[in-house]
């Protein structure tokens, strides 16, 4: 018992800083006599850190051939090292399951040996699963670098999602701190996996029964704060990599120091959690608010402000869009109002079937009235705000709540 | 001379606090022309002496063709709104269930999505905190497998949600047998690998011999239980420590039942 106590302790210790801990967006359903199914996903626990535990997150090992200066587990670092067998794994992921503690595995992995033996051991545990379980639960594999793309395609057929990390924003950010490891290894493996994705799409198109073949999708993480990347680096990076190798999201991983490297920030300073907030922000934005990156950032202005999210941001700088008349507006228009989401904007355009919008159905409704009403006009409301110069208005805005995130923002010390 | 009630005048009806009764009353309301109603759960009655009281008596078929009047009426995420927000166990919502229905069937299909209207928004917006504490019994609820094979968790849900997250466990854990007990409630979900039954746990009489099976926990209970949190703790990123967003996500109530959270 205290041997696999230890393992699980170092090899999810080591896996904590890949971020991402989505369970949402497959479509497996549990089969006859099986366990488990996925759905919109379910944040079972959160950690002290505030972050979702949805996923069993550990590595098969974290013995590692690489060396990059970001990582806690790389080569020179004089650490406890640690690896699993295929049944402790398996064994791990179905009795935690099976007690509602997890809504499935993800499973990383230091690279031991070289790439394929490596991917071979996590092609087994997956295959293990489902095959000899009837695990119907959530996957989440990362893909290991360099790995042959038979076995990737292979664990496309057992897994709902692959992931490999971007690691830096750049390629030069990259190989300034990991020379072993490039942006042109990613992209052949996110393309191997979304080539098949849209492969078995189009055949299921005609034969329901083609199987399932990554249904969650692809998704990657990148690192900032490590390496000297604008925003508008990091954001056009991201836009490029959802064009083109459709992924479902892009995760921003503030770094952390763990490592003492003249490469990358010392120890001890300040994770950028605001930073990777309103990146978080602007990611949204792009996705669901049709947003462009170069509408949120330019080269005139690289950076996100810390001070005012995203949205606001913008709508300060386009006063010619505002204000928006929500008895008339449309849905696109409307979601680019600060204060006004997806939600209430539906809410708003159902309404209005009925008769004109007051301000207390919209205060009802769930808008952020205190922030919309800078730049919306309705029934009752006239916009006094329309000749206002923005410096004004936002010195208006910050004045009135925000206080949420003060404290962070104090602290946000420039790391270069 | 019992009072002459017309449509104008104020009417209390007082119902058994049961969703049939609730539609049953809406039903009378139309049978008996009473347009202004009040509409108060027995023993929990805060009625006025002023206006006349009316005694709904349940019954079920009335209420059946109350519901397939309104699913006429409601999209099926509608249906699903309106028993959410029944399911909250609130004297406010009752009122506001009462007036919807009213207000559906007084109004062109669609009506439901007027979210100007005050019951339609009441409704609405309790069916989306019913269905948040929904959503939170799926994250955490915890099994204890006892040496009989049954997996057992206690719950004590905000409101009263275990009739909406019977499909959800019984899709996923199809093959395993397991118990959902709501302390607050005094009533449990049961799966036996075929079907869900509602159980109540009485105390056990003194004297009474209890199945040891039932209670011992399964001989790997301790094992996993341990390991799970172990890895809560791994997981944990100290220098991102938010101990305000970690109780807003976990609130302290729901600590008592969730493994990760008992002592070592």
């Amino acid at each position: 018992m205290e041997r696999i106590r230890e393992k699980l302790t170092i090899l999810a210790d080591a896996a904590k800083y890949d971020v991402s801990c989505a369970s949402s967006g497959s479509n497996r359903k549990n089969t006859k006599g099986g366990v488990g199914d996925t759905g919109s996903g379910i944040c079972h626990s959160y950690a002290e850190d505030g972050r979702c535990v949805s996923l069993l997150k550990i590595l098969l090992t974290n013995f590692c051939i690489y060396d990059c200066a970001f990582c806690i587990s790389r080569k020179s670092n004089q650490i406890k090292r640690a690896a699993f067998t295929v049944k402790e794994v398996v064994d791990l992921t179905m009795n935690f399951y099976r007690r509602n503690y997890i809504e499935g595995l993800f499973l990383s992995s230091g690279i031991f040996k070289n790439a394929d033996y490596t991917m071979e051991r996590m092609l087994a545990i997956v295959k293990k699963l489902r095959l000899e379980e009837n695990y119907n639960g959530y996957i989440h594999l990362k893909t290991i670098p360099g790995a042959s793309q038979e076995l990737v395609a292979e664990a496309g057929l057992y897994a709902d999602r692959m992931s490999i990390n971007l690691e830096m924003p750049t390629e030069a950010g990259l190989k300034a701190v990991a020379p072993e490891k490039s942006h042109t290894e990613v992209r052949r493996q996110l393309a191997t996996v979304n080539h098949q994705l849209v492969r078995f799409d189009d055949e299921r198109r005609i034969i329901r029964s083609v199987p399932k073949f990554v249904p969650a999708g692809q998704s990657t993480q990148m690192v900032v704060g490590a390496t000297p990347e604008t925003d508008w680096q990091v954001l056009h990076t991201a836009a490029e990599f959802y064009n083109t190798y459709a992924l479902k999201r892009v995760y921003y991983s503030g770094y952390i120091p763990i490592n003492t490297d003249e490469r990358v920030p010392m120890l001890n300073s300040q994770p950028p959690l605001m930073r990777e907030h309103r990146l978080y922000q602007a990611d949204w934005l792009m996705r669901f608010y049709g947003f462009a990156a170069d509408e949120i950032v330019n080269a005139t202005q690289p950076h996100l402000e810390l001070e005012v999210d995203p949205k606001l941001s913008w709508a300060l700088r386009h006063p010619q869009f505002f204000p928006v008349d929500l008895n008339r507006a449309d849905f696109k228009t409307m979601i680019r109002v600060p204060g006004i989401g997806r939600q209430s904007a539906q809410k708003i355009i159902a309404t209005r079937q009925f008769g004109k919008i007051y301000v207390h159905q919209l205060k009802k409704m769930g808008i952020a009235y205190n922030r919309a009403q800078y730049f919306v006009t309705c029934t009752d409301a006239l916009n006094r705000y329309t000749d206002k110069d923005p410096q004004h208005m936002r010195a208006l805005i910050l004045k009135t709540g925000q206080s949420k995130y003060t404290a962070l923002l104090a602290p946000q010390l420039p790391l270069f | 001379m019992p009072p002459i009630i017309t449509h104008h005048t104020v009417v209390q009806y007082v119902f058994d606090g049961s969703f049939p009764g609730l539609l049953t009353a809406v039903f009378e309301s139309y049978a008996a022309r009473h347009d202004i109603v009040t509409l108060f759960e027995q023993d929990k009655v805060r009625n006025n002496f002023f206006d006349p009281v009316i005694i709904i008596t349940t019954a079920p078929e009335k209420a059946l063709r109350v519901w397939n009047g309104l699913k006429k009426k409601l999209t099926t995420a509608q249906q699903v709104q309106y028993y959410s927000a029944f399911l909250a166990e609130d004297t406010v919502i009752i009122q506001q269930l009462f007036n919807y229905a009213r207000y559906v069937f007084d109004h062109a299909a669609g009506a439901a999505a007027n979210y100007g209207h005050p019951a339609v928004m009441a409704v609405q917006q309790m069916a989306q905190k019913v269905s948040r504490e929904r959503h939170r019994m799926t994250a955490f609820v915890r099994f204890q497998k006892t040496a009989a094979g049954l997996y057992v968790s206690a719950v004590e849900p905000d409101y009263n949600v275990l009739p909406l997250i019977c499909k959800h466990f019984k899709d996923r854990y199809a093959d395993q047998q397991w118990m959902i007990y709501d302390g607050k409630r005094k009533y449990g979900i049961y799966y036996d690998l075929q079907t869900i039954h509602e159980v109540q746990i009485e105390a056990a009489a003194p004297g009474a011999i209890v199945h040891a099976a039932e209670i011992l926990p399964d001989a790997s209970e301790a094992l996993y239980s341990t390991l799970w949190k172990d890895y809560f703790k791994s997981t944990h990123i100290k220098e991102r420590k938010n101990t305000k967003l970690h109780i807003r996500h976990v609130p302290k109530r729901y600590w008592r039942h969730l493994t990760e959270k008992q002592p070592d």
